[in-house]
């Protein structure tokens, strides 16, 4: 079986943050404790939307020395395939659901001498755990938290008030910016600083480091991809033989799930590299969106993601 | 059932021994008549009743006297246990996994009794009743991780995971088939596994390395390792080479029997929660030939394998020089017949041997 281990559990809260996120709580159906995460873990949410089930990463953004539930945040996308959606109207407390055991794609540098957490809207979700667990265990943490506007500040006002001096919070409309330059170069030697937010805010921030010299080990990154909709293509799988159809509104290793082949995966979201899948044959062009393949690896047309990347043309082989 | 640990010396007058229970449980490595690295994984989830697959930490009748011999080799080399400042939360992890594991899988040898962060862990073969409170190390005799693998057989590696790659950031290592923590400690993946030969050529590193830093929370896996130990000794580390290295020298054909050892390793890796780093314990076996050869399906096998082992490996493991030695002990096990597939014995079934 592909993925982490999975926990049966039970929706016991749903609370809208504002217009466009919504906070759930999970708690074990079976009543027992769920395991302890470290900071900055997700875990895969498996929706069953009709006759298509969707596995979705979210962070878990709760305490993670709390065993009795775990909090997750989804932002709403209208334009997206319909995971979040699905989460935001056809979810109701009782209901139960299943999620993995939670992995840590993002977690903490515990020889840090201070994290510096640079969060862009909805990515402020892992560090509210990190922070939790620098608190709980004495890590130096310092956040720096870019919203669009004061409505959409998702715990900004937990965050600014029970950390009034390490959370600082900026609003696009207010034209406030983070001030990334002097923030890295101010650092004690020892910082290590972590971006969770859109693509850009990623690409600026490791670009800033790495122009002001900071190793690049020092410097952490996360960014779920969410399957983007695209043009049905056909793919035929040598191993299973099987030709399969992947829909407008599918991904690549949603469609492969469909058919019944048991494809590898973990974060579902272009980031982890564990469903990474050889390229046999191709006709066509690639749509790479993940942030695992090198680009030499994505010119040598032999490998592709099937989680997050696509494909138009003619022929597609895979070694599956 | 109620396990009667051995009175028993890994050491000087070496009077360790394994009883036909042990004998049977051993985890003979080899499921072929050949052998060549593989990364043979598999997930550590049970196993056959009375295996020593069967629980998360195996606890045998070897329990008491290992744990003995390690506080002596502590008290000797306290370099031998060592976890770097950043450590401290995944040997909490640590002491966790082993006694909530031990407490549920050993309830009439182990318990765990918690009320919140006040924990009593009382440890009835080693005589322990302690009251601690959890992340507290001042509460602790030794730091978390010290305290446990006092506690706990086999060598524990706790690795940390940053940059896609494991560091040997700390462990405790007593019973180790000749590599040092003090000399590896700080050390990347690819760094601590340099020395060893014919592996890196084939790839085995890399997707070892793949496999590992995929390992998750809740999915433990496994793998079987092997090397030669002229008497039942744990601690063959560098650090001691000079006492143990020369009694490779000290076998004949008369004693090749009682003193030449299949030494075994079962190595486990756990996700550690809290932490994010990976343990990776490796638990040692000993079981001399005399012993292995009364079951026969071993002793045909036994001897096609170290025969036919390439010299790089035979080199590598250490007993090269005593191979001619051991093959002529172990061909007169071997009659040529077929063997079944499958590291168990098969006693019952297994045909005898046709002298």
């Amino acid at each position: 079986m592909s993925g982490a281990e999975k926990i049966d559990v039970t929706v016991t809260e749903i609370v809208p943050v504002n217009e466009l996120v919504t906070r759930f709580k999970f708690e074990r159906t079976d009543g027992g404790l769920l395991p302890t995460f470290s900071g900055g873990a997700h875990t895969v949410v498996e929706m069953k939307d009709g006759d298509i089930t969707r596995l979705n990463p979210y962070s878990l953004m709760s305490d993670p020395m709390d065993q009795n539930a775990y909090t997750i945040s989804v932002r709403r996308d209208d334009e997206g395939r319909g995971g979040s959606l699905f989460m935001h109207q056809k979810v109701s407390v009782g209901d139960q659901m299943v999620i993995s055991y939670p992995v840590n794609l993002f977690s903490l540098d515990l020889r840090a001498k201070k994290h510096l957490f640079l969060a862009g809207g909805i990515g402020i979700t892992p560090f509210l755990s990190q922070i939790k667990q620098c608190e709980r265990l004495g890590g130096a943490w310092e956040l720096h938290y870019a919203c669009r506007n004061e409505a959409l500040g998702s715990y900004v006002d937990e965050l600014t008030s029970k950390h009034p001096y390490e959370a600082n919070v900026y609003y696009d409309d207010q034209k406030q910016a983070i001030a990334l330059e002097g923030l890295l170069n101010g650092q004690p030697i020892g910082t290590h600083v972590y971006v969770c937010g859109p693509k850009g805010m990623i690409d600026w921030v490791r670009a800033t480091a790495e122009k002001l010299g900071w190793p690049r080990e020092a410097v952490h990154y996360e960014e779920f991809l969410a399957p983007q909709p695209g043009k049905p293509f056909e793919v035929k799988l040598a191993v299973s033989n099987k030709v399969v159809q992947v829909g407008e509104d599918e991904s690549l290793l949603e469609a492969m799930e469909r058919e019944g082949v048991d494809a590898p995966y973990l974060c579902r979201g272009g980031a982890c590299g564990q469903c990474e899948t050889r390229v046999i044959d191709y006709s066509g062009n690639f749509i790479h969106r993940d942030h695992w393949l090198e680009d030499d690896e994505r010119a040598s047309g032999e490998k592709i993601m099937p989680c997050v990347s696509r494909f138009e043309g003619k022929t597609l082989v895979l070694d599956r | 059932m109620t396990i009667q640990f051995n009175e028993e010396t890994f050491r000087d007058d070496y009077t360790f021994k394994n009883s036909d229970w042990a004998i049977q449980r051993f985890p003979f490595p080899f499921h072929e008549d050949s052998y060549m690295y593989s990364v043979n994984m598999e997930q550590h989830r049970g196993g056959p009743e009375g295996s020593i697959y069967e629980k998360r930490f195996d606890v045998d009748e070897h329990y008491v006297a290992e744990m003995h011999d390690r506080a002596m080799v502590l008290a000797d080399d306290p370099l031998r246990c060592q976890s770097l400042p950043h450590m401290t939360l995944a040997g909490w992890d640590l002491l966790e996994l082993i006694m909530v594991s031990k407490s549920e899988d050993y309830p009439d040898l182990f318990e765990l009794h918690r009320d919140g962060d006040q924990w009593r862990w009382v440890n009835k073969p080693l005589g322990i009743d302690d009251t601690f409170t959890f992340l507290d190390e001042t509460t602790l005799p030794y730091g978390p991780m010290e305290y446990i693998t006092r506690q706990a057989q086999g060598d524990f590696c706790v690795l940390d995971q940053r940059d896609d790659n494991l560091w040997m950031d700390a462990g405790t290592v007593t019973t180790q088939a000749d590599w040092s923590l003090d000399f590896d400690i700080g050390m990347n993946f690819f760094e601590w596994h340099a020395p060893v030969p014919l592996a890196h050529e084939k790839g085995i590193f890399v997707r070892a390395l793949k496999f590992l830093l995929n390992i998750q929370q809740g999915a433990p896996a496994r793998r079987l390792n092997w090397t030669m130990t002229v008497n039942p000794l744990l601690d063959t580390s560098p650090e001691n080479y000079h006492k143990w290295g020369v009694q490779k020298t000290t076998l004949t054909p008369e004693n090749i029997g009682q003193k030449q050892h299949l030494r075994v390793e079962l190595q486990t890796f756990f996700r550690l929660p809290r932490s994010n780093a990976l343990v990776f314990p490796i638990r040692c076996y000993l079981c001399n030939f005399d012993d292995l050869m009364t079951m026969p399906k071993w002793g045909r096998r036994l001897h096609r394998v170290i025969r036919d082992l390439p010299e790089e490996l035979a080199t590598y493991k250490g007993f090269i020089d005593n191979r001619p030695m051991m093959l002529d002990y172990l061909s007169k096990f071997d009659d040529g017949l077929p063997t079944s597939p499958g590291i168990w014995p098969e006693r019952e079934t297994q045909p005898a041997l046709n002298t």
